[in-house]
């Protein structure tokens, strides 16, 4: 007779963790409209830290690469991108969607070449020289972090700025009780996105199929005959771009930033990694849904324990699964 | 014809000297067996030569060419391949992702591929399976078929047949056997028995440098030789 386990298994497995959370919410929260609201909203919080984790993980997971710094392309993004909107305020807050689409489009774009120019920058100037040492990476790269932070302030100064939301992402959707605002939908669909073109990426083409076995066994793929340190660099900046645009669609949804941007989603980043397991996508995809439908639910039905809920959260993963949900096989 | 030379290799590891300067010339064709006791420095010679570990001093040629110094991705497509002690197979991949991650262009050339579902039968039937999920002999066939999924001058086999079946062990020999036709084969052995079952030359590896070099056949005879190298009893 089959266990239970085994059933679980096949029906999805560790999948099925955001879905037992939401049936779980659902019956504590009572009230179905909120209940949507707040599913809605922790699965585009998800989506959000998904795109700004993804990086992450795969840099750690292939470089075996302690990057503190990761968080400094966060703020960079959302400075980045909040001072293109509001260089385009005219098209920002024009009535044509187009012109809204448009300022969109190029405040993201600047995000990504910013991230992919800093992440260039960042593998080859800091990281290089301590590759194999995890000591000087974290002592290196939070050193990094501190500059870079130390440059918004001097660049953007310490006060909050305001970040433009175009206008076509003002507003909500009323779907009977439930109240959808767009901006959510819209982080939702960019992170989807994100999600299938790295899951594509990975699983479809040889150089996916590179860097999946170089999480593995680095040595091995340049015993086949790959130079693996030309791969490290693209993915770095990948996964820097991915950060910048993660921290570009968190600043649109905070609406207000600070320098400290970076640092304080860090914490969320860097547990949502743990969650998933090192070097996994579907993991990181899966530990950010987690983390995001945890901090609503958790902020609606017991407040006080908000703060620790994602801490909580990785606690009782880890119990359970000490290498996260889908680590890449080592 | 020499296909491979070693001289005077010498490597550290960390603040240890593992190989004190080896030295030696592999012909090209058969199988070449490094014999010697743990901790001789079979596999520190085999990883020198694929440049995972520098020599310093010393230097490595292959066809002619010094490849000392080479990124081991450059020695690879020099055509050398490495199957490592711990085959170094890509668990979360499958079979077939595997064997096309060696391939140069990757897409199989079909009548190789046929060549190796004949030695290996046990890799068609596992096709699609994740490697991890392959026993441990299945494992080695993979990754023996990874380095041979294009044809390569040299391969370099580091233990294949530690813990393995004996049936399993059999029918490796058979397939490096037929390997050995078209390639060189230079192979780390512990068990003595399957190496002179399919070796033509050989070298034993003592403390870091090569004890004793000759053809598998006259060092097979020489028990006495076979004692004070290995401490093999007859």
């Amino acid at each position: 007779m089959e266990n239970l386990s085994q059933i679980l298994g096949r029906l999805g497995g560790v999948y099925l963790l955001p879905v037992g959370l939401a049936l779980g919410a659902f019956v504590l929260i009572g009230a179905p409209a909120s209940w949507a609201t707040l599913t809605i909203a922790g699965l585009s919080m998800g989506m959000m830290v998904f795109l700004m984790a993804s990086g992450l993980s795969l840099i750690f997971g292939l470089m075996d690469v302690l990057n503190f710094g990761h968080s400094a392309f966060i703020s960079f993004g959302a400075f980045v991108a909040a001072t293109v909107l509001s260089a385009l305020s005219g098209w920002v807050g024009a009535d044509s969607v187009f012109l809204n689409s448009m300022a969109l489009v190029f405040a993201l774009l600047a995000a990504i070449s910013f991230g992919l120019a800093a992440g260039w920058f960042f593998e080859s100037v800091i990281i290089r020289p301590v590759y194999h040492d995890h000591l000087r990476q974290i002592l290196i790269t939070m050193g990094a972090l501190i500059v870079s932070e130390q440059i918004i302030l001097a660049l953007w100064g310490g006060t909050p700025i305001t970040v433009l939301r175009p206008h076509f992402l003002e507003g909500a959707i009323i779907l009977g009780n439930v109240s959808v605002e767009i901006y959510r939908l819209f982080a939702f669909a960019l992170g989807l996105v994100a999600f299938i073109g790295l899951y594509l990426v990975l699983n479809r083409s040889r150089i996916g199929l590179l860097v999946r076995a170089g999480v593995e066994n680095r040595e091995m793929v340049e015993a086949l005959g790959f130079r693996i340190d030309r791969l490290f660099i693209g993915v770095f900046m990948v996964g820097s771009a991915l950060a910048a645009v993660g921290g570009a669609m968190w600043a649109g949804y905070e609406t207000l930033i600070t320098p400290a941007l970076g640092g304080e989603m860090m914490i969320v980043v860097f547990i949502v990694v743990i969650i998933g397991g090192l070097g996994s996508i579907e993991g990181t995809l899966l530990g950010a849904i987690m983390v995001g439908l945890t901090a609503n639910y958790v902020g609606f039905l017991a407040p006080k324990l908000a703060l620790a809920s994602n801490m909580i959260l990785m606690t009782i993963i880890l119990l359970w699964r000490p290498n996260g949900l889908r680590p890449a096989v080592k | 014809m020499t296909l491979l030379s070693l001289n005077n290799m010498k490597t550290d590891i960390g603040q240890y000297a593992v190989l004190h300067g080896v030295t030696l010339d592999v012909p090209e064709g058969g199988v070449f067996v490094l014999l010697g006791r743990n901790g001789a420095g079979k596999t520190t010679t085999l990883r020198s030569i694929m440049g995972l570990w520098s020599p310093t001093p010393g230097s490595v040629t292959f066809r002619g060419a010094d490849i000392t110094g080479l990124h081991t991705a450059d020695i690879a497509r020099k055509g050398i391949a490495y199957v490592p002690e711990n085959m170094g197979i890509f668990g979360g991949l499958t079979v077939e992702e595997n064997l096309i991650l060696a391939t140069d262009k990757g897409r199989f050339d079909q009548p190789r591929l046929k060549r190796i579902y004949a030695l290996f039968p046990a890799l068609e039937q596992f096709w699609t399976k994740q490697a991890w999920s392959l026993s441990g002999g299945q494992k080695q066939m993979l990754a023996v078929a990874r380095a041979i999924i294009e044809p390569r001058a040299l391969i370099l086999i580091d233990e294949p047949t530690k813990g393995l079946a004996p049936s399993i062990v059999a029918a490796m020999a058979e397939a490096f056997r037929e390997i050995s036709q078209s390639a060189t084969i230079l192979l780390v052995e512990q068990n003595f028995h399957f190496a002179k079952s399919i070796g033509r030359d050989m070298a034993v590896i003592d403390d870091g440098l090569v004890a004793h070099a000759g053809t598998m056949a006259d060092f097979a005879a020489d028990t006495e030789l076979q004692e004070r190298l290995l401490s093999l009893s007859a």
